[in-house]
């Protein structure tokens, strides 16, 4: 249950409404599904009456930042404006938010110590074999919590508890595209080269961002994301890049 | 290129500092993570459009500490607004906040900034860019936007129409912007503000900060007072244009056009969008005061100086 709707100030032009205490610090998917289902509503909105007047929103992992248009309007109007769109939120039934959400991504991941440095670090870690942390990476649905950082970079959660493993100590210089990685709870895929901190298990053939392909991301925020693992063969037959450094 | 119209422009002949190609910015995508971009001196970047007959979003090059050369290959306007940096064309010396005629084979060189930090050069009707998610803003750090997702550089085509206009302008001396060393920024309390003491709200509202090393289109970090507050920080959430984030050492960085989407550090509030505008014309060392402004006020403010701009007549100079 929602039990109050908490809207705060955030800028000049923007408002966040917070679906949990904040500085909880919990990644829950139940406040993450009323995340997207307040998107939803928001959105549709956005689509008439409040075409003018909302510009953006950032969903995130229990908030959701709605920027408006401060030529067209003011903080009281769309405050009001929310508390009306979003004041039923909580009766709608978690088989409706759940029929929401039923897009289900699988990606494709070449696990292996040639793709995926850290995996022998994970290992050791957890005492499992590398098998068997491969096979736990795989064994969870895991959710789209946010989308940020870098563009297409999406946070899934959350990573069986055995392999969660904090961040490198030194991040690297340069991760490859396609790699995907755990830190702590979360696991990602890197959408392009980048700078990193998270520990590498593999590679996926996938494009996460394409800015020429529609849709740009094959997820959005609150989407199921499914892991299946590949055969170096596969992973090449997909596209998918194994000449890369690791600095 | 396949337009033939789009083969014709300015040619970027020596690059300078970091010049980008920037419309009024992206907006939209941050689904997808994409920030905004746009310049980060909004007033001069409109003024400059302004100058040119323009619309306000037209897209220009924001050029930073300065540096840049362009051969004109068409007969057009432009004007160039912003920090003072020498313009001259074809050698001649020429003062900003206005528009000029340029013909085919005209040098305009923009030398460095002697106070500020960023102008912006317009030309009538703007920039030929092909958009990225709705816009031509270029951002760096994503590769997206612009010409290649990246800084200009020698030998770059900036694509335009040649369609001069009939009279220029200039902006009334009284006007024009002065960019100083010190800047008072406004700020509205908000999102973690109630994690920080009033104790910790007094000393952040009483001190002085300087403009660090670290400062970019993305955030300027600042040194000074430390402020703590009771929180290390929180789940990743959206973060304005302006917002302050206090990070664990208690240095605060301000986050502007290019910031990451989301972010966990606990976060003070926000600065006002026409302050940022003067935050972002400070180089290394300038000084920043914050005061505290409430919404009210923002709003009220933003209108009275978006009537005022939208008032102001430009003066006819020939």
């Amino acid at each position: 249950m929602l039990h109050n709707l908490n809207i705060q100030l955030a800028g000049e032009n923007a408002l966040i409404i917070y679906f949990s205490e904040q500085g909880s610090g919990q990644v829950n998917a139940n406040i993450s599904a009323k995340v997207q289902q307040a998107e939803q509503l928001i959105r549709k909105a956005m689509e008439q009456e409040l075409a003018e007047d909302i510009i953006d929103l950032v969903p995130s992992y229990a908030s959701l930042m709605v920027i408006f248009n401060m030529v067209t309007t003011d903080h009281y109007f769309i405050l009001r404006k929310l508390r009306k769109l979003l004041k039923n939120i909580d009766q709608h039934s978690i088989e409706q938010v759940s029929t929401h959400e039923a897009n289900i991504v699988e990606l494709p991941v070449y696990y292996s110590n040639e793709s995926g440095p850290d995996l022998s670090v994970i290992a050791k870690r957890a005492q499992l074999t590398i098998e068997q942390v491969i096979k736990l990476h795989q064994a969870q649905e895991y959710r789209v919590y946010a989308i940020g950082f870098a563009p297409g970079f999406a946070y899934l959660g959350k990573v069986d508890e055995r392999i969660a493993t904090p961040r490198l100590n030194t991040p690297r210089m340069k991760v490859p595209k396609g790699a995907v990685a755990i830190a702590d709870r979360q696991t990602a895929i890197y959408p392009s080269i980048s700078p990193g901190g998270w520990n590498i298990i593999g590679l996926c053939p996938i494009n996460m961002f394409d800015a020429k392909a529609n849709p740009t991301m094959p997820v959005n925020v609150g989407d199921r994301v499914k892991f299946k693992a590949i055969s170096k063969n596969e992973f090449i037959a997909l596209g998918g890049l194994l000449e890369v450094a690791y600095e | 290129m396949s337009n033939p119209s789009l083969t014709q422009g300015f040619v970027v002949k020596q690059a300078g500092m970091l010049g980008l190609i920037q419309d009024g910015g992206r907006f939209g995508a941050f689904n997808l993570g994409l920030t905004n971009g746009g310049p980060v001196d909004l007033l001069a970047f409109q003024w400059a459009n302004r100058l040119c007959g323009n619309t306000l979003n037209a897209t220009a090059i924001e050029i930073s500490m300065g540096g840049l050369i362009l051969i004109a290959q068409v007969d057009t306007t432009i004007a160039v607004t912003g920090a003072n940096m020498p313009l001259t064309i074809n050698g001649e010396v020429k003062s900003l906040w206005r528009s000029y005629h340029v013909k085919s084979g005209d040098v305009i060189d923009l030398g460095f900034a002697t106070q500020g930090l960023r102008c912006y050069i317009s030309v009538a009707d703007g920039f030929i860019i092909t958009p990225s998610f709705g816009s031509t803003a270029t951002v760096c750090r994503e590769s997206i936007g612009g010409l290649n997702g990246g800084k200009l550089l020698v030998g770059d085509l900036l694509a335009c129409v040649s369609s001069s206009r009939a009279k220029n302008f200039l902006l009334a001396d009284k006007l024009v912007p002065v960019y100083s060393n010190e800047v008072t920024l406004h700020t509205i309390l908000s999102y973690q503000q109630h994690h920080f003491s009033s104790c910790q709200k007094r000393l952040f509202f009483s001190n002085e900060y300087t403009v660090s090393k670290s400062f970019d289109r993305m955030g300027y970090r600042l040194e000074g007072q430390a402020i703590t507050c009771d929180i290390e920080g929180v789940l990743s959430e959206g973060i304005c244009h302006g917002a302050v984030q206090i990070p664990s050492d208690g240095q605060p960085i301000i986050l502007l056009n290019d910031r990451q989407t989301i972010g966990g550090y606990p976060k003070i509030g926000a600065v006002f969008s026409i302050d940022t505008a003067k935050l972002g014309q400070l180089n290394q060392g300038g000084k920043v005061r914050f005061e505290p402004i409430s919404m009210e006020q923002a709003h009220n403010l933003f209108h009275l100086n978006l009537s005022r701009f939208n008032r102001t007549e430009l003066v006819v100079c020939d």
